[in-house]
């Protein structure tokens, strides 16, 4: 039984048919790569997976459950443990970096009212502990805007990380880090699977996925295009199958 | 491991506690920037005041009389900082102030209960913010074309609705649970202006320590972001409509309590007024980041200008040109600090 399982996804924006008839799955403990050029529909597909927005046509299942698409949303995923880093990174500018991190899921008494205390010190190890921020004096109640583009990354996948989620969906986490950075993200994504958690890694460059990933999904104009376990892949390989489905 | 996660936050916030104190002055000060500057204004504006004619602001009538009118836009101008907020925006208000009085008002003429025609008023604002909300949301107008033909078409359904006339409420003079709402209190200031402060406090926890004030904070600073993590913004933006719906059939009621008669054109001078404490209160049009406290000084500025002017001696028409004068600078003011 797959972690998830979608079959048969497509979707409309206006004239523009982003998913057609898309198959996909992620199995446990599994690192899926999922490459595609820029249009391919990548983020799409894994925006309907993590609820935001529903398929206009398809079955999905979560551990062989069926979800109803009327009942499914970004809450929904996150109680069935699955977590989204978004290409967009889905930050508020202006928020200090504690609200940015419990957006959505702030803790709370039965009253509704924030425990600013709480969310303050997990926000403290999360970027300690978790994503080993060293800027010097930065501070739980610093704006995300002021923060460069690999900081803004790291609340970002810190987040993720700290919700401790069966299936962690990463698109493009890579765009706009350094060199360091990057090695950070994968670093970080070999420990999703040594704790026997399971990953979407979805880029349009192949190298960083390469090292990673268990199998890959190769997407062009909104269809899957080919699969690939580890073992049948090469670098070069990958790069052909994309090259050619672009002709 | 909490206990750790707390230690570790309390020992790197004592590391910068430790630094230099002008660094440690300067950050507080830069963070509280907007409430610094609108102090700096009220000291000015009062100060003016006090210097071109004591006789009437160093005693504390004044002050009395601004505690006296200024709370019906201010609790107006409260409801609206949420809207900036959420990045809508909404000019209906005036109109849901004189419908929701209205409603009231009907609804205690005929049954002589004055608690039920508050109830009836104040479902009545909630229902127009839940039709803004629908206009906003589902519909897609935006909401200073949905809130401009609410505001014409509630005018025109309360005068309608009343046959342009107005309703006496001199049935209620004297009346106790008037006093409640607008009578003096024991310690010598209205009972309005302790309602407005009431409010006030209420929706300074609602916006930045309740998990709604978090929604409306991300839903007006990015709208998708919010949605990724699983706000719902159209519902966020909804409730705020409510809000100030409410907010604003109550500031109407309490409006035609104190004037004993409810009026058809109930509200019709607030617009600018409730819109400038806001604005002067250090509040802007582009989302995501507010002050309540802004607009609880900035309503009292607004307020205070029109007996300002008169007592130092000027023309009632000056008063128009100061408030817009003092929009403007104070918006500048704030511009300038929020530019660094
Ligand atoms: N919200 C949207 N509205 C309209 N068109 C969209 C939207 N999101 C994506 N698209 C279109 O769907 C196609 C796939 O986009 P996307 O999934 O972002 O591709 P990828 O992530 O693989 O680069 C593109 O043609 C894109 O323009
Ligand atoms: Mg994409």
């Amino acid at each position: 039984m797959s972690l998830v399982e979608m079959k048969g996804i497509h979707k409309y924006f206006q004239a523009v048919h982003a998913l057609r008839d898309v198959d996909f799955h992620v199995g446990d403990n599994e690192i899926v790569g999922l490459i595609g050029d820029n249009g391919a529909g990548k983020s799409t597909l894994i925006k309907i997976l993590s609820g935001l927005f529903p398929p206009d046509g398809g079955e999905m299942y979560i551990r062989g459950r069926k979800i109803g698409p009327k009942r499914y949303s970004v809450k929904r995923a996150h109680s069935l443990g699955i977590e989204t880093v978004f290409q967009e990174q889905a930050l508020g500018d202006l928020q200090p970096i504690w609200r940015n991190i419990f957006l959505g899921r702030q803790p709370t008494n039965a009253l509704g009212l924030l425990d600013v205390r709480k969310a303050r010190e997990e926000a403290h190890y999360v970027m300690t502990e978790l994503m080993r921020f060293t800027g010097a004096g930065m501070s739980v109640d610093a704006p995300v805007r002021h923060l460069s583009g690999g900081e803004r990354q790291g609340i970002a996948i810190g987040r993720a990380m700290y919700f401790d989620a069966d299936l962690i969906i990463l698109d493009e986490p890579t765009r706009a880090l350094s060199v360091k950075e990057v090695g950070k993200v994968l670093d970080f994504i070999s420990r999703i699977k040594e704790v026997g958690k399971s990953c979407v890694y979805i880029s349009h460059t192949i190298i960083d996925v390469f090292n990673v990933s268990d199998r890959f999904v190769i997407m062009d104009r909104g269809e899957v295009v080919a699969e690939r376990a580890r073992e049948d892949a090469s670098e070069a390989s990958l790069i052909d199958l994309i090259r050619n489905t672009r002709t | 491991m909490e206990k750790s996660h707390s230690e570790s936050l309390a020992a790197a916030e004592k590391e910068l506690e430790n630094g230099p104190l002008k660094e440690r002055l300067a950050k507080k000060l830069s963070e509280h920037r907007v409430q610094v500057a609108v102090i700096g204004a009220a000291v000015l504006v009062f100060g003016t005041f006090m210097v071109l004619s004591p006789a009437v602001f160093l005693r504390p009538r004044i002050y009395v009389a601004f505690l006296s009118t200024a709370p019906f836009f201010g609790i107006m101008a409260l409801g609206l900082t949420l809207i900036l907020v959420s990045k809508q925006i909404d000019l209906s208000f005036p109109s849901t102030m004189a419908l929701g009085a209205f409603v009231s008002a009907s609804i205690f003429a005929a049954t002589d209960n004055l608690l039920l025609g508050m109830l009836g008023g104040m479902s009545v604002g909630a229902v127009v913010g839940v039709l803004n909300g629908i206009l906003v949301t589902k519909v897609g107008i935006p909401s200073i074309i949905a809130t401009l033909g609410m505001m014409f078409a509630l005018r025109g359904a309360v005068h309608v609705l009343s046959d342009g006339m107005s309703i006496s409420l001199t049935a209620l003079s004297g009346a106790p649970l008037r006093n409640v709402f607008v009578g003096m209190s024991p310690i010598g200031i209205p009972a309005q202006s302790l309602w407005f402060i009431g409010i006030a406090v209420l929706l300074w926890f609602l916006l930045f320590r309740h998990k709604f004030g978090d929604h409306v904070l991300f839903t007006g600073d990015n709208e998708s972001a919010a949605q990724m993590m699983g706000v719902n913004t159209d519902l966020t933006k909804t409730l705020v409509f409510v809000i100030l719906g409410v907010l604003a059939a109550f500031a109407g009621v309490l409006d035609s309590l104190r004037m004993l008669r409810w009026f058809p054109t109930l509200g019709e001078g607030y617009l600018l007024m409730t819109f400038g404490a806001v604005f002067v209160g250090g509040t802007s049009m582009f989302g995501g980041a507010g002050t309540i406290f802004g607009t609880f000084i900035g309503t009292f500025l607004v307020g205070s200008l029109e007996a300002g002017v008169i007592a130092a001696g000027l023309a009632g028409f000056w008063t128009r040109l100061f408030v817009g004068v003092l929009i403007l600078v104070a918006v500048t003011i704030h511009a300038l600090l929020s530019r660094r």
